[in-house]
């Protein structure tokens, strides 16, 4: 079979349960054409040699049982794995080997998947455009010189050029979700609380969660059956019953109540976004789903609120890279010398300007005008929604306010960057699940994605509402190896 | 409202990150256009809003205090820059 790499998850995995393939042939064709993919930098860490042993093992003794049997696959590099490297993206993570695993990786590896490599990522997932991390920019593989979005670009770059079958990624703001709609694959964030923090590399944690990205929704709802579990390590993770989300995924939606909320016609958005979003709500209204006028009142105070509430984390987070326990250390005149120096030099000019920033809004003087009040105002968030789904099941709305832009196009205005997150990051405040589905391309060809918020806990219910107008949209992704000699 | 020089210097020892001049005057430019998109929630009267500290409206879960991970002083060792046997080697604080 020569287009082993054509395939998606769930073909490949058929594929090797009927023993069409083997687990080896499959890493073989994944790490061939990753090697012969290097122009696009999504690796960090590559564990080529190891993948195909692994496979090896597998295939001598297969357990066809598993729902990932022998599948190989690459993680962004933020999921802690025992003994490979772990960077987060960052210099003063740059020689560390975890001792212990992510329960999120655990739960893949335990149902057959392979590790091939830890992918690249903005560091600490601080950025949305991959290019803030240490080991230097992504490529999109939609065309040259263009972002993969971010923090989870690497991510979502490997699975657009098809160098890993499906991927992990990691959402604060919109780091799954943004990603997947500048590279016309699949993304879902899930409610806070659905997959287990441990392990992962912290960056706000009221705000984080790990999430599958993936070439089409069922991939996308095997792999979110697999990840999402309850964790006594993580005292944020949720026990509820978790759905067989592949098993029960069904395109019928018919009579469910999708919500426009009018505040998302931002200023300056450009046409094909609204052309886009007009074209979704005729999509659903095809499957049979009822359209309903709603409203988010406190949308546009989101953004701030984030950029309170998350460096603000991030600065108490991050106050453990100090050079004495693990990472890079700079030798410094004294024990604050080296501290100040340590940090200095190994974070990144984001990763700095956002402790400063949380430093600042939590230190004395500033905690009430500041923290508090953006707390305050994440509740209203949370409220408009709380409100909304009582009228709705689920909120449809353009992932993005652009298609992606060109690598360096924004990197010298941190607002305007961060602009780029305004439909995702209420979500993650209001700790919501939502999915980003390719959904048409711009003028330039450049895919465009929409996104279905959820209520907590209603992975489900989004999912069938994506493979629903997936099956409608019929989105075709134009790529064409460039980037292969 | 301004964040100067001054109070750069203030925030980047509070968060042990060295700042030379250039650096802290890029950092003061990049904050202050950073606070103003902020200061837009100032719009907003909060006065009788309950803060909101965690979307995850559980409450922690006990369990039997019960020791789980036993000689682990090797791994927490390892990736260590510095170390002297058992100990994490620093800078002498005590002359």
């Amino acid at each position: 079979m020569s287009d082993i790499t054509k395939q998606s998850l769930s073909e490949l995995v058929e594929n090797i349960k009927s023993k069409k393939l083997s687990s080896s042939e499959v890493t073989k064709a994944f790490v061939e054409r990753s090697e012969k993919s290097k122009e696009l930098n999504v690796y960090i860490t590559e564990d080529y040699e190891n993948a195909l042993n692994k496979a090896k093992t597998f295939d001598e003794k297969p357990n066809l049982d598993l729902k990932l049997p022998g599948i190989p696959m690459a993680v962004k590099d933020l999921f802690c794995t025992k003994n490979l490297r772990t960077t987060a993206g960052s210099k003063i993570l740059n020689n560390f080997v975890p001792t212990y695993e992510s329960t999120v990786t655990q739960n893949i590896w335990n149902e057959g998947a392979i590790l091939v490599g830890k992918l690249n990522c903005d560091e600490f997932a601080m950025g949305s455009s991959n290019e803030t991390s240490f080991f230097g920019n992504v490529q999109n593989p939609i065309d040259k010189n263009l972002v993969p979005g971010g923090s989870s670009g690497g991510s979502s770059s490997a699975v657009a050029a098809q160098l890993t079958p499906i991927t992990i990624g990691t959402d604060t703001g919109g780091s799954i979700r943004q990603p997947a709609s500048f590279t016309g694959t699949v993304g879902l964030k899930p409610t806070y609380g659905s997959c287990s923090r441990y392990g992962i590399v912290a960056f706000a944690s009221s705000l984080d969660q790990a999430g599958p990205m993936a070439q089409n929704v069922k991939d996308c709802a095997l792999l979110q059956e697999v990840i999402s579990t309850y964790d006594e390590k993580d005292s944020t993770s949720i026990d509820f019953k978790r759905n067989e989300y592949s098993k029960e995924l069904t395109k019928d939606i018919k009579g469910k109540k999708i919500g426009i909320p009018k505040e998302y016609r931002v200023d300056g958005m450009p046409k094909e976004i609204e052309d886009l979003w007009k074209k979704g709500i005729e999509y659903v209204k095809d499957c049979g789903a009822e359209i309903i006028d709603i409203s988010l009142p406190h949308t546009n105070y989101a953004l701030p609120t984030y950029y309170i509430v998350a460096p603000a984390e991030a600065s108490s987070n991050l106050a453990r890279y100090d050079g004495v326990k693990y990472g890079f250390r700079a030798e410094g005149e004294n024990l604050i010398d080296m501290y100040e120096k340590t940090r200095s030099e190994g974070f990144g000019a984001e990763v700095q300007r956002r402790i400063m920033i949380g430093t600042y809004v939590l230190s004395s003087g500033y905690y009430d005008a500041y923290y508090l009040k953006a707390q305050k105002v994440r509740k209203l968030i949370k409220n408009d929604f709380d409100e909304a789904y009582k009228k709705v099941d689920a909120i449809l709305t353009p992932s993005t306010p652009s298609s992606a832009f060109k690598i360096g196009e924004k990197t010298n205005d941190p607002v305007s960057m961060y602009l780029n997150d305004i439909f995702t990051v209420p979500v993650n405040l209001a700790g919501l699940p939502g999915i980003s589905i390719p959904a048409g391309h711009d003028t330039k060809g450049y895919p465009l994605g929409l996104q279905i918020i959820g209520k907590a806990f209603d992975e489900q219910n989004i999912l069938n509402i994506a493979y629903a107008m997936e099956e409608k949209i019929n989105f075709k992704n134009n790529i064409t190896d460039w980037w292969i000699k | 409202m301004s964040i100067d020089l001054k109070t750069i210097k203030h925030i980047s020892k509070l968060s042990r990150i060295s700042v030379d001049e250039k650096k802290a005057e890029k950092l003061a430019g990049d904050l202050n256009s950073i606070f103003d998109f902020i200061e837009k929630l100032n719009e907003l009267k909060t006065d009788n809003v309950e803060p909101l500290t965690s979307v995850a409206e559980t409450t922690l879960k006990l369990r039997p205090d019960e020791v789980k991970s036993k000689n682990l002083r090797e791994q927490v060792i390892k990736n260590s820059p510095k170390e002297n046997e058992d100990y994490f080697v620093v800078p002498k604080v005590i002359e």
